[in-house]
């Protein structure tokens, strides 16, 4: 009932928990296993990097471009066999993937991401890393993220979508 | 081998790999690869404020917390263990345009001149940490997911909206980057 009223409102939000099965905490581990991959990704590409954020956005570097692309190529194999094949989850659960209704704020909110994404040079996902990577003074950037965040829900119904 | 790993890699590496990310999350567990609500299960955690937006039940969305910790680890292992400590390569093109600003150190993938806490007390430093920062927590919820909910998730599951989303991201950026950028660099 739970994850019904979370889909409820959070029909226009990206990341939805699909799985209805209960599982001890210390399953989620694995995630961060996962995570751990990512992180490391993130450091050794140099995804996390101010300057190639500004090579991307200026035309000076493939390498984004190629990361992104490469990734989304990779995904959507990926997605299509899982649906073609009806692989299940370890756990032996169909997989599903909600599908993502369009409204104005992908466009308003999109752009104004986009100004955020060129200024700090990082996306949520390497926010996250830099604190790894030892840049401490990149939590200012994540606390002012959890206020842009809440911002937009205390102003959420005002806001045109 | 090791040689290999610490040099940088190259993006079809990284891009295979962060591909993969998708199918591993929903395989263990039917999850969907994104990290910006990330940013909303810490609004509802800690101050929900009975907004209606951040009332739902966090704790089932845990298991992004325990994502975003492995990114955590995985960046710190990245950092200490895989790197070279060799200096980051940088076009010509933007190190002659940051170098109109006074930004010419590349010892991190960071320019230090801009991401610090002294840099918080300068005009530009504020900008781009605090308003920089609002407006990713701010537009990527806006817009409902960020660039890898939208731009590799979204995309690679054919979601029209997604498409919507990444183009707005791209040409947010490009104009920022372009034309507003320059000019708060310059204060």
């Amino acid at each position: 009932m739970n994850n019904e009223k979370v889909q409820n409102i959070d029909s226009n939000t990206a990341c939805v928990n699909a799985s209805e099965q209960q599982h001890p905490a210390w399953y989620n581990l694995k995630y961060a296993a996962v995570g751990i991959i990512f992180g490391i990704v993130f450091v050794k590409a140099e995804i996390i990097s101010w300057f190639r954020i500004q090579e991307m956005f200026r035309l000076q570097s493939f390498h984004m471009f190629g990361v992104i692309g490469t990734a989304v190529f990779v995904g959507a194999i990926s997605v299509f066999l899982i649906k073609k094949l009806k692989v299940k989850t370890i756990h032996g659960e169909e997989i599903k993937i909600a599908d993502k209704e369009f409204n104005k704020g992908q466009i308003y909110g999109g752009l104004l991401f986009g100004f955020g994404w060129a200024l700090t040079g990082a996306c949520p996902g390497p926010l996250f890393a830099h604190i790894g990577a030892g840049f401490y003074a990149v939590l200012v950037v994540i606390l002012s993220a959890v206020v842009g965040t809440w911002t937009y829900g205390y102003f959420k119904d005002k806001l045109p979508h | 081998m090791i040689e290999q790993i610490q040099q940088p890699w190259p993006w079809y590496v990284a891009g295979v790999l962060i591909g993969l990310i998708i199918p591993a999350l929903l395989i263990l567990g039917n999850k969907t690869f994104g990290i910006s609500s990330n940013l909303r299960h810490v609004c509802a955690a800690c101050f929900p404020a009975n907004i209606p937006f951040f009332k739902y039940d966090w704790k089932k969305e845990i298991w992004n917390f325990f994502f975003v910790g492995g990114i955590f680890f995985g960046a710190l292992l990245a950092t200490q263990f895989l790197s070279s400590g060799a200096p980051i390569e940088v076009s010509p093109a933007l190190q002659s345009e940051l170098a109109k600003y006074g930004l010419n150190t590349y010892s991190s993938q960071l320019p230090p001149e801009l991401f610090s806490f002294e840099s918080l007390f300068t005009l530009r430093g504020f900008i781009i940490m605090v308003l920089g920062g609002f407006l990713v927590g701010f537009g990527t919820r806006y817009a409902g997911g960020c660039t890898s909910g939208h731009a590799i998730m979204g995309l690679s599951n054919l979601q029209w909206p997604s498409l919507v989303a990444t183009i707005c991201f791209m040409a947010g950026g490009f104009f920022m980057a372009n034309i507003i950028l320059p000019w708060i660099l310059s204060l």
